[in-house]
């Protein structure tokens, strides 16, 4: 049957996590998980190509009929987000074979790495509140130990508020599962929208979409409940804040999506002016914070948080253009920030230090790693004709066409800050002279691993930004689909509406 | 470790039966109160015995395997026992019943997917338990 | 019964929080755990709070019959708690961790990396 192929994203990353268990030595670790990460991303592009023939895949999982048993969804939207993640998956792997060191990968890194992914990918497809939460925590502790394996004391400082206020945020999302569950009395999120559509609007709902709306928000770093990604972001190796930065916040800003557009589609008009305060002040917030900054990852964690309030704000604008800049936003930003950090990590290899102050006299060294950074920073920034000037022009065009100026001033005034910080480590790590030549740092050899994800990813923002309309337009029917969430409650209940 | 020959005895005589008992559970667990889960304990606690009495190294002696590898083996058999449905044209997890399987002096005997997946469990659970508990141990204060 | 568990859960809920402001690494760990039963006692009580028979179909019958429990929140409940555990397992040993590598249980020496 084709659609046990939805259980394939999950699958792979969890053979291969359990044969790096099996089989312990380094060599054999990553051959596995490269191979994984070939058989996922292959297993991804082969979904999101019958989900774009067919609108919907649905896997009852055991053979238990909707809505009694746990469901697998894949929709366009979760298969773009499972394709995304499984080519970051093995990207950002062929980086951790240099970048991570001999001691790391005897601590089981490459078996958490493929965890990790598993549990972002089964969170896209699941389609089962309860199923959610699990594979949230199966991301989350996965992401735990990765952020503090090492146990350097920096790292331990930042895994622990991380833990701590991640921690928090789990049982409130459970908290709003109990709730939602009391209320309707079924777990499967397509039954939930049908059940809450003939609702009215009650206390309960309420409370559950703003238990839901911390709880997503933690995750996804919305303001005000950030402060654990910059204060953790920086500390573990870069391959780890890399997967992190690329695909653990966007699992936060899917799962908003979904609960926003699928469950609370009707009473949206409750939250949208609550979502686009949020978005403004998660914007505003971030890209100050990467103003003050002076260190490459600090700056660029910042603007993770910045870069999630244009991701909300298309969700809370709501209409078609803005669900679809929303979509292709995700998609850009998912490569060019993983890029960045990788290359951010590539810089503190060379020179041993992030601090601008320290750096200098690289564009002169290294022209070609100088042009590797421009284009994702500037994608960041917005300048076209790469991929992020698309995503904002999107953004601001859906935002102008429903009269919200405000919003509209605000992206465009955080788009050329962050230019700003973008010019900034431009300036002071490539374009000024090294102030003093740091002598104690050995530079390691054989760095040419690295560069190759990151030119790679280069590849995939330019290729946006010039030939981007066939993604575009897959993104409009994204929007579509979760416009229209009947369609997904068709599919998976199997009943006419 | 406590030098005990009382213990180092007793910790020998009840391992196999301890991990006799787990097995029952494992396998009562389909419709009474027991499991994987709860079975892999009872597997682990017989190992704890061990670790007590006779001690750590003793302990890894015996269990032979390394814990990591039980864990494994275990999430392989209980993922692995979901492609079975997929075989069967079924569902992925779905649940397949061997029926009218009788051995000698046991009587008829209910095999299935579902108990495969809980030796997976079991077998997880074991060594988790025993990665953890060795791992406290060989701490040197 | 209902209005027990629900001074339960709020007494729970406070306690967790109190414990969440409190300055100390260990009192923190202390208050998600209380945090998490009291989340854990919302979803128990999300299938109502009712005497009933647990809800298993006799031998001779096709359907439950009668009065019985919702068996989900039960479900979800120990899953809930099991993953939990979990949680609290690796951050009792992440604290500890912290405190050999600080030597500090005070959240206010966790400054580093902030600025």
């Amino acid at each position: 049957m084709m659609n046990n192929l939805v259980i394939l994203p999950i699958f792979v990353p969890f053979i291969c996590a359990v044969l790096c268990l099996i089989f312990r030595s380094t060599n054999a670790q990553r051959f596995l998980s490269l191979s994984g990460g070939v058989g996922a991303t292959l297993a991804a592009g082969l979904l999101l190509q019958i989900v774009h023939q067919e609108n919907h895949l649905v896997l009852h999982l055991g053979g238990w009929s909707a809505p009694f048993g746990i469901v697998l969804v894949a929709d366009l939207f979760s298969s773009i987000m499972v394709l995304i993640s499984s080519i970051m998956g093995i990207l950002v792997t062929v980086y951790s074979l240099r970048d991570i060191d001999e001691r790391r990968k005897k601590l089981y890194y490459f078996p958490l790495f493929n965890f990790l992914i598993m549990g972002v990918n089964g969170a896209f497809l699941t389609g089962d509140i309860f199923n959610l939460y699990v594979w949230f925590e199966v991301m989350l502790i996965a992401s735990f130990v990765l952020l503090a394996l090492g146990g350097e004391r920096r790292q331990l400082e930042g895994a622990f508020k991380y833990v701590a206020i991640n921690l928090v945020s789990s049982a409130l999302f459970l908290a709003g599962a109990g709730l939602l569950y009391a209320k309707v009395g079924t777990l499967n999120m397509a039954d939930i929208a049908l059940k809450l559509s003939d609702q009215p609007d009650s206390i309960l709902i309420n409370s559950t979409a703003t238990l839901f709306l911390i709880a997503f928000g933690v995750k996804a770093a919305l303001f005000p409940f950030f402060f654990w990604l910059p204060a953790s972001y920086h500390t573990p190796p870069t391959a780890v804040s890399a997967i992190f930065a690329g695909l653990l916040t966007k699992v936060g800003v899917y799962a908003l999506i979904r609960s926003f557009t699928l469950f609370f589609n009707e009473n949206f008009a409750v939250a949208q002016d609550l979502l686009l305060g949020l978005a403004a002040l998660t914007m505003i917030t971030g890209v100050l914070g990467a103003a003050a900054k002076y260190d490459i990852r600090k700056i660029l964690s910042f603007h993770i948080v910045s870069q999630i309030g244009y991701m909300i704000m298309g969700l809370a604008l709501h209409t078609s253009l803005a669900l679809a800049a929303t979509v292709f936003y995700i998609i850009h930003h998912i490569i060019v920030k993983t890029n960045l950090f990788l290359i951010g990590g590539i810089v503190e290899k060379l020179k041993g230090t992030g601090d601008l102050s320290k750096l200098g006299g690289l564009y002169k060294a290294l022209p070609w790693l100088a042009v590797l950074f421009f284009i994702p920073a500037f994608s960041l920034g917005g300048i076209p004709p790469l991929s992020g000037f698309w995503a904002k022009f999107g953004l601001i065009k859906a935002s102008l066409e429903i009269e919200t100026y405000w919003i509209a001033g605000i992206a465009l005034v955080v788009g050329i800050m962050t230019l700003f910080s973008m010019t900034k480590i431009w300036v002071e790590a490539f374009w000024k002279k090294e102030p003093q030549a740091l002598l104690n740092h050995k530079t390691q050899k054989n760095l040419k691993l690295l560069y190759a994800p990151a030119i790679i990813m280069a590849a995939m923002t330019i290729y946006l930004g010039l030939f981007g309309q066939s993604v575009f337009g897959l993104a409009e029917r994204t929007a579509e689909q979760l416009l229209n969430p009947s369609l997904y409650i068709e599919a998976v209940l199997e009943i006419e509406l | 470790m406590m030098n005990s020959i009382i213990l180092n005895t007793t910790a020998r005589l009840l391992l196999p039966w301890l991990l006799l008992l787990s097995l029952v559970i494992l396998y009562r667990g389909h419709n009474l109160p027991g499991g994987g889960f709860i079975g892999g304990l009872a597997a682990a606690s017989g190992f704890i015995l061990y670790v007590l009495g006779p001690g750590i190294d003793k302990a890894r002696q015996v269990l032979k395997i390394h814990p990591e590898t039980l864990i494994g083996l275990g999430l392989l058999i209980s993922m692995g026992s979901g492609l079975l449905g997929i075989i069967a044209g079924k569902s992925y997890m779905a649940g397949l019943w061997m029926t009218g399987f009788t051995l000698p002096l046991l009587g008829k005997v209910h095999l299935g997917t579902p108990l495969l997946f809980d030796i997976g469990v079991y077998l997880a659970v074991a060594g988790f338990t025993l990665l953890t508990l060795f791992a406290l141990a060989e701490i040197k204060e | 019964m209902n209005t027990l568990i629900a001074i339960v859960i709020g007494a729970l809920a406070a306690g967790g929080v109190y414990c969440l402001l409190r300055r100390s690494l260990m009192k923190l760990i202390i208050g998600i755990a209380l945090l998490s039963q009291s989340v854990n006692l919302i979803v128990f009580s999300a299938g109502g709070l009712k005497p009933a028979s647990p809800p298993i179909i006799e031998s001779d019958q096709q359907i439950l019959q009668g009065n019985y429990a919702d068996p989900l929140p039960q479900a979800l409940v120990l899953t809930a708690i099991v993953i939990g555990f979990g949680l609290i397992a690796f951050s009792l040993a992440l604290i500890h961790q912290t405190y050999r590598a600080t030597g500090h249980d005070d959240i206010q020496s966790l400054k580093n990396t902030d600025t």
